[in-house]
């Protein structure tokens, strides 16, 4: 039987975990209290609820929440086959879990890495198992995305790559392949996109209205670049075209000083009320 | 179902999406407005505003594509007052 553990129960840790248990895994979650562990719990079961209304497989919630096993601290998939791990973007918190669970964990387990932003290999060099460390960016919300990229670091196997191809497509998910390097493919051109058409904004070139609608209509996207920004926060786009800027030192990812005053004035988007648009709350 | 339910409805529906012209019988699935949050909020909305449980398999898009189906799920779940 193989267990996965996931470390983190944020946003895409709990939909990691979701999709796992509703495609026959048994799971062991763990974040850093047991409050975080018990509103996520709540979360699953909402979100896995809600599955049939998003378009994906009527699910029982409970039946869902019973293949997953909670735990306080890292050392707690200390019996995993695969970890997949999906901590904040922050690099001192990465390391300290990696460290953890590189001590715990057995030889053959594989660490998988979700990011959109830090490097696989630098992750992999602080464990004594880089040939078993590999990059997933998996997209949200996880269950309902079907694809996601994956992206092996310098040392990574074929081996393992082609077990991690294996789950991700008992998850339901066709693997892309992508080499190592910051924002991989999705960042590297979403954010990119999302800050030109802040610029658009920010010129007076166009309204937020019109920059989306020539998105929807005229390219048939489902949502336009700032609708986006507002849905994923606007900060969040900041912070990411912040991380392209500083880890290329090329002024192309130059991030539009509109993000940055929205940022400061507290509009973050939907999440916030305000961004590009206003959200009744 | 009453009109006042709809419009209830379609308020909440516009002002998520003020940028859009959405009308009672616009299929909001097909223009591609609803995402996980939006879908959470609505569920939320609808229980919390009519004081109903929507059960599991009830939770499918069919009875949530317009303002119209939303409130005739409204109507069946809605103990007849007396």
């Amino acid at each position: 039987m193989t267990v996965i553990g996931v470390v983190g129960a944020g946003v895409m840790g709990v939909g990691v975990a979701q999709n796992l248990a509703q495609t026959g895994h048994d799971v062991v979650l763990v974040d850093t209290s047991e409050e975080i562990l018990a509103a996520a719990r709540g979360t699953i079961w909402r979100n896995a609820r809600m599955s049939g209304l998003m378009g994906g497989p009527v699910l029982d919630p409970d039946g869902v929440l019973s293949r997953i096993t909670t735990a306080v601290g890292a050392e707690a998939v200390a019996k995993a086959d695969v970890v997949i791990e999906n901590v904040t973007e922050n690099w001192d918190v990465k390391r300290s879990v990696y460290e953890t669970m590189d001590a715990v964990c057995g030889p053959d387990t594989i660490f998988i890495v979700n990011t959109s932003a830090i490097p696989i290999t630098k992750v992999a060099a602080v464990t004594g198992r880089p040939d078993k460390v590999v990059g997933v960016h998996f997209m949200n919300p996880v269950p309902a995305k079907p694809a996601c990229e994956l992206i092996p670091g310098v040392h990574t196997t074929a081996e393992t790559v082609e077990r991690t191809r294996d789950l991700l497509a008992a998850m339901g998910k066709k693997a892309i392949d992508v080499k190592d390097a910051c924002g991989f493919v999705s960042n590297r051109v979403l954010m990119l996109t999302v800050n030109e058409a802040a610029f658009l904004v920010h010129e007076g070139v166009a309204t937020a209205e019109s920059v989306d609608e020539v998105f929807r209509s005229c390219f048939g996207h489902p949502m336009g670049p700032l609708e986006t920004a507002d849905l994923i926060g606007v900060d969040t786009i900041l912070y990411s075209v912040e991380v392209l800027y500083e880890h290329y030192a090329d002024s192309k990812y130059r991030p539009c000083p509109l993000l940055k005053q929205m940022t400061d004035a507290g509009l973050h988007g939907r999440k916030s009320g305000r961004g590009f648009y206003t959200y009744a709350n | 179902m009453s009109d006042n339910t709809k419009d209830q409805i379609l308020d909440f529906v516009r002002a998520r999406y003020p940028q859009a012209d959405i009308d009672e019988s616009q299929d909001i699935f097909a223009l591609g407005f609803v995402n996980s949050l939006f879908a959470m909020e609505l569920v939320m909305f609808i229980e919390k505003t009519f004081d109903i449980t929507i059960p599991n398999d009830e939770l499918k898009i069919d009875n949530f594509r317009t303002a119209n189906t939303m409130a005739e799920l409204v109507g069946r779940l809605t103990p007849a007052r007396v």
